[in-house]
């Protein structure tokens, strides 16, 4: 159970720099490490005691392996994280050309 | 499994760096670095198929943050009304924390899985689909649908991102056109 | 930094660069083809590929890349992708539903078993591939052209 535990608190840091923080590539970093969390999870929930990869190899002779559904789940999922962290780092980019600043209290105010 | 939890203290000790320095490049590098950790602890999991993808997706995703951000590096302060802001934020985490400890006692123990669906796969993957990486069975013939719908998640992030990075009005007065318009 | 007006970087690195991009390719196409047999897959081998384009552009400046690699290609490789996807999927309802395996399988640990896993293999990598390298240029030329 700590390994859950240790897992939620990664995932709190990521969340209080979502929260906290006024540069907005400061907010970019924090949704990085909460995906990086979440991925932990899904693989944590899949271990097994005793387990080996879930792949075939010509001389084996155990069959006890890990879960292999999570691992097809999480595949996808990194390649999907980056594809949003690049789409938020756009972002970030044309904001910056338009108001000149990455600084989110400051943007309010000049309204362009 | 003393070096899961060495690796995952690791990873937060990592994670509140690259949170709390002041340098834009420390941080992207610090993120670097707790992206390595995670490849590394899928690797001790028993995945290596992830371990694979996390490790040169993260490299891609560091190679983006720096390019595009490494000349726009402004220092600033914080502002005042500081002690309540935390104070609350604070608050909240714990109490996030604490819940989800509640609701942690519903799950199975750590190296029991289930493995209702799971076991069938395992048992039946080799025959029915010929494929001995049985992680690539269930994402290209038991899963397709979900592979279709990365590649179509895939498709719009791209168009997104080129819709947003195009400049406005193609008649400006000295306009370098060397942009992507696909 | 001032090294953003000259072409690229040093000569140390666009010697290494010379030497060992052919050798990142051949290594994605490698984990791309094995993806049934090994760990891999589609998307680790696709990544791959997109980080040695990359790496040419990064050490080489990007008008020379950009000379090399035109445009449109990655935009044509995306859709070739994505196309080749589609039909493996539509081809099943010749058989019977959505996403049949009708290639026959062979027999395991062999290069050419397995049915349609490691042709849609192939396809996912040419999209994940071309997407994320024509998300880089997008990023990096409009970054370039701001700063004048």
């Amino acid at each position: 159970m700590t390994v859950y535990l240790l897992c939620f608190i990664l995932f709190s840091v990521g969340l209080y720099c979502m929260l906290r923080k006024r540069n907005i590539i400061k907010i970019i970093v924090g949704i990085i490490i909460a995906e990086y969390a979440t991925n932990l999870f899904f693989i944590l929930v899949a271990y097994r005691r005793e387990g080996r990869s879930p792949i075939y190899s010509p001389d084996q002779t155990i069959v006890n392996m890990v879960d292999a559904l999570p691992q097809a789940v999480v595949l996808t999922a990194i390649v999907i994280g980056l594809a949003s962290t690049a789409l938020l780092v756009a972002l970030a980019i044309r904001i910056y050309d338009k108001y000149g600043t990455f600084d989110i209290t400051r943007i309010r105010e000049l309204r362009g | 499994m003393i070096e899961l939890y060495i690796l995952l203290i690791f990873m937060i000790v990592g994670a509140i760096i690259a949170v709390e320095v002041k340098d834009l490049l420390s941080s992207v590098v610090a993120v670097g670095a707790v992206g390595l950790g995670l490849s590394m602890t899928f690797l001790i999991l028993k995945a290596p198929d992830v371990a694979i993808t996390q490790l040169v997706v993260e490299l891609l995703a560091l190679i983006i943050l720096i390019r595009a951000t490494i000349k726009r590096d402004l220092p600033f302060s914080t502002s005042g009304r500081w002690y309540v802001n935390t104070f609350i934020t604070g608050a909240f985490i714990f109490m996030f924390v604490l819940l989800g400890l509640i609701c942690l006692k519903d799950l199975p123990p750590f190296g029991y899985p289930l493995m209702r669906v799971a076991s069938t796969y395992l048992r039946e993957g080799l025959a029915k689909t010929g494929a001995t990486n049985l992680v690539a069975s269930v994402i290209l013939d038991y899963r397709a649908f979900d592979t279709l719908g990365e590649a179509t998640i895939l498709f719009t992030a791209v168009i997104g991102v080129l819709a947003v990075v195009r400049r406005q009005g193609r008649k400006g007065e000295d306009e370098i056109v060397d942009e992507d318009d696909d | 930094m001032s090294k953003e007006h000259q072409p690229g970087m040093s000569l140390i690195v666009r010697t290494i660069t010379r030497l060992t991009v052919g050798l990142i390719v051949l290594y994605g196409i490698y984990i791309v083809s094995h993806g049934h047999v090994s760990p891999g897959g589609g998307f680790a081998g696709g990544v791959i590929i997109a980080l040695s384009f990359v790496h040419l552009m990064l050490a080489y400046g990007k008008d020379l890349a950009l000379q090399k690699l035109p445009k449109g290609v990655s935009s044509f490789f995306e859709s070739m992708g994505a196309i080749l996807f589609l039909s493996l999927a539509l081809l099943g309802f010749t058989g019977g539903y959505f996403f049949l395996n009708f290639i026959s399988k062979g027999q395991p640990f062999r290069l050419f078993s397995a049915g349609i896993i490691p042709l849609a293999n192939i396809a996912i990598s040419l999209k994940v591939g071309a997407g994320l390298f024509a998300i880089f240029i997008a990023l990096v030329i409009l970054k370039f052209e701001s700063e004048k």
